[in-house]
């Protein structure tokens, strides 16, 4: 693998069994290697809750991203490690909850905004609405960047949540 | 699975014993008094008493290093964990395999600041294999068979078990037998079939190869050793070693280059310059070895066998990777040269070796010969040439005296030779010969220590007395932290800030003050004299060998320096003293 000089972002999928401590194993490896960590989403993914998914963009240099899978593979309760940005197409959603405070012109360019992002309104008040929006974190993005014109207060997001297009799995 | 009840800690004894272990290396203390309870007049299993955990882990490491097998830990929980933290960090880099018990509060208080409670899962994340806290009686059996699975399979290296004290009171029938079928953890084994090939074609080209091994292949164990020698010797190529690595392929073997790296011999490490196929097996090109990266063997394709994929284009860019266990993966690698016949040119190999003997005639290990005062290069050439015919065994502490034993002992087989590489641990050698000598009771067990280092685990002494172990420490006394100084010497215009060794103890004393025996040194005269009546002595021996204060380690490849920049010895020194001319 010859290294590129420059920065790469990957999706990274971890399936892990689901025992204590095993969060902290796997972000103690990016803190204790210097590795960078974007986004982090993790559950378990299966009925009996046995396994976890943990999903995590990172970025860095061909090299880096190669030692991370390297790294993460050799954990114990590691199962698998999957790289859904070089094993073909994939698609990546993200979800946030967006709270804008506002008067009338405000909440009416914020409804349409939302709309146009097909936003969900999860919550509101007279003087506020909480937004519910999917999709990929660029669009997630835009939409908090216009909703910061309109009386954006508060942002969570999940993090990137990501699986193979078509039959193929991790 | 089911018999009758027992104990958490008659369970976890139970275990090791099913699991045929002999000795455990320990220390007691309130979260742990249950299996010490166990252990009390145990047939099968000796506990050896420690002076400081430290020391236990280092001991652990020294056993498992002259057996193969994994050796096993006893700590308390808080201050007896933290203390074994440097060991298991030491195994960890070495990939040592060791188990390490720790006593833990109760389930209940895990979280309060109870007395004598440390987040020992949370410490030792970094710096073990993999750990466990174990928070019923029914998966204590399963847990230690399943961490000594791991310690010892896949790339080895160090876990620790933590067992809170109500665990070990209660009690259970869940009782494991047989093999672990692991949910998740598959070590890689067997190597590639298609790259073992690439890799015998890649180097039946080679004009200019080199064999660069490691520790991995004593890891692998005696076969590997063996398969290495066979193919090494088939091909005619050129071998060295890492420190870790020393004993894999016999020193005395005229393809031997010596040991690589920032101390390692100028043939070596310009043949590792040179090459143009380098076969790396088992090692992990290491900074120590590698010199400045962006001139490594510049001219070079290479082949990189190595259990653990994550070793693989992590410092260096490799060709062709093989992912496996060097015995398994050698054998298979035989098995092609063979099978298509394969030979190196032999006109291009015999110009190789003209340019490798060449550079030999630099004699970079030379030093002066001087007879007014030991030079500690004189002593361990002494060393090795006076025990070559026994059963010996060498550790070593951290400095000079580790370089200058790696470069003049001899070792002609695997599992003889245990030194801190990875961590570089001062204080490792003493406990390390401890382990050693529990696990051959009847050899000779030398540590090579400084004077600095051997005050790091000093109080070993009462543990060999207390088991009869006649561990012999020689040490090469030059009154200062020799590499520290040499260091101040190269880099910081010889401001020797606090590396003198200043009210250093009388050693032959101190030896007596615990019942062993002292000896002193102090003229290149009584040095034969002095370690004949080291070996002869049934005990227990510190060997106080006054050496020259300033001498310094060379060959060496200065820190951000290219493989072919060694600083030699000072010839004009060496000249001096030829003849043996004496200085007064
Ligand atoms: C625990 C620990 N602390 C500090 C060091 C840094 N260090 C490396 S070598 C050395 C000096 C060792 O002195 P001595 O044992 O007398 O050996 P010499 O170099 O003189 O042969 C020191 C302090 C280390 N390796 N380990
Ligand atoms: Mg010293």
């Amino acid at each position: 693998m010859i290294d590129t000089p420059h920065q790469e972002r990957h999706t990274i999928s971890i399936i892990v069994d689901n025992e204590a401590g095993v969060l902290a194993r796997v972000i103690g490896l990016f803190a204790g290697r210097g590795y960078n960590i974007e986004h982090l989403t993790v559950a378990p993914v299966d009925l009996e809750g046995n396994e976890s998914r943990i999903t995590v963009v990172t970025t860095g240099t061909r090299k880096i991203i190669e030692q991370i899978k390297a790294q993460l593979d050799r954990l114990v309760p590691v199962h698998r490690v999957g790289d859904l940005t070089d094993e073909g197409p994939s698609v990546e959603r993200e979800l946030a909850l967006v709270k804008v405070t506002g008067d009338k012109q405000q909440r009416l360019e914020a409804i349409r905004v939302a709309e146009a992002f097909r936003a969900r309104r999860v919550d509101s008040t007279p003087n506020s609405f909480v937004f519910e929006v999917t999709g990929k974190s660029e669009k997630i993005k835009a939409f908090i960047e216009l909703m910061s014109e309109l009386g954006l207060e508060e942002v969570v997001r999940t993090g990137v949540a990501a699986l193979h297009r078509g039959k193929k799995v991790l | 699975m089911s018999s009758k009840a027992l104990t958490g800690a008659a369970i976890i004894v139970k275990s090791l014993e099913d699991l045929g272990v002999d000795v455990i290396f320990g220390y007691p203390g309130g979260a742990v008094l249950p299996i010490y309870d166990e252990l009390h007049e145990h047939s099968k299993i000796t506990h050896v008493l420690v002076r400081h955990e430290q020391a236990a882990v280092h001991a652990a490491e020294g056993y498992a290093r002259s057996t193969g097998k994994p050796g096993v830990v006893l700590v308390t929980s808080g201050p007896g964990a933290t203390n074994a933290v440097t060991g298991l960090a030491d195994a960890m880099l070495d990939s040592i395999p060791v188990v390490c018990l720790t006593g833990q509060v109760p389930v209940q208080l895990i979280g309060t600041d109870a007395f004598q409670e440390a987040d020992t899962v949370g410490i030792t994340r970094h710096c073990t294999k993999h750990n466990y806290l174990v928070r019923k009686s029914d998966d204590v059996s399963a847990v230690i068979h399943e961490a000594f699975h791991v310690a010892t399979t896949g790339r080895p290296g160090p876990v620790v078990v933590d067992i809170p004290k109500d665990v070990q009171i209660l009690t259970s029938d869940k009782i494991h037998n047989g093999p672990i079928e692991h949910r998740s953890y598959r070590p890689a084994f067997k190597g590639d079939d298609a790259a073992i090939k690439k890799a015998v074609e890649l180097l039946a080209k080679a004009k200019k190869p080199i064999f660069y091994t490691g520790g991995g292949v004593i890891n692998s164990g005696p076969k590997a050793s063996d398969l290495l020698r066979k193919l090494v010797r088939l091909t005619g190529a050129p071998i060295t070693s890492t420190l870790m690595g020393l004993g894999a392929y016999p020193a005395s073997d005229p393809l031997f280059l010596g040991m690589l790296g920032m101390h390692g011999t100028f043939e070596a490490n310009h043949a590792m310059h040179d090459c143009d196929v380098m076969v790396c097996v088992g090692a992990r090109f290491d900074d120590r070895v590698t010199g400045r990266i962006d001139s490594f063997a510049p001219k070079s394709k290479k082949i990189h066998i190595d259990i653990d994929r994550s070793s693989i284009n992590k410092i260096v860019h490799v060709e062709v990777p093989v992912v496996g266990d060097v015995a398994a993966v050698l054998e298979v690698f035989l098995k092609f040269w063979k099978k298509g016949k394969h030979k190196l040119d032999n006109a291009a190999l015999k110009k190789w070796w003209g340019e490798i003997n060449e550079n030999r005639k630099r004699y970079c290990l030379a030093y002066p010969k001087r007879r007014d005062v030991i030079m500690p290069q004189y002593a361990c050439e002494r060393l090795q040439e006076l025990t070559k015919e026994k059963d010996v065994y060498f550790t070593t502490e951290v400095g000079q005296h580790q370089m200058w034993a790696a470069q003049f002992l001899k070792f002609e087989k695997p599992n003889r030779w245990m030194t801190s590489g990875g961590l570089g641990t001062m204080g490792y050698g003493f406990p390390a010969a401890i382990g050693v000598q529990m696990a051959h009771p009847k050899a000779l067990v030398i540590d090579v220590a400084g004077e600095a280092s051997i005050q790091m685990n000093i109080q070993e002494l009462s543990t060999v007395m207390q088991y009869g172990l006649p561990v012999k420490v020689f040490i090469l006394n030059n009154q200062y932290m020799g590499m520290v100084r040499q260091w101040q010497d190269l880099n910081h215009e010889g401001r020797y800030s606090n590396s003198y060794t200043a009210s250093l103890p009388d050693f032959v004393k101190l030896a007596e003050s615990y019942g062993a025996t002292g000896l002193m040194c102090e003229h290149p005269d009584d040095l034969d004299a002095t370690i004949l009546k080291m070996m002869e002595i049934d005990g227990p021996v510190i060997v106080d060998c006054r050496v020259e204060k300033l001498a310094n380690c060379f060959p060496m490849i200065p820190s951000g320096a290219a493989h072919n920049e060694m600083i030699l010895p000072d010839e004009d020194e060496i000249k001096e003293f030829e003849g043996g001319a004496t200085l007064v």
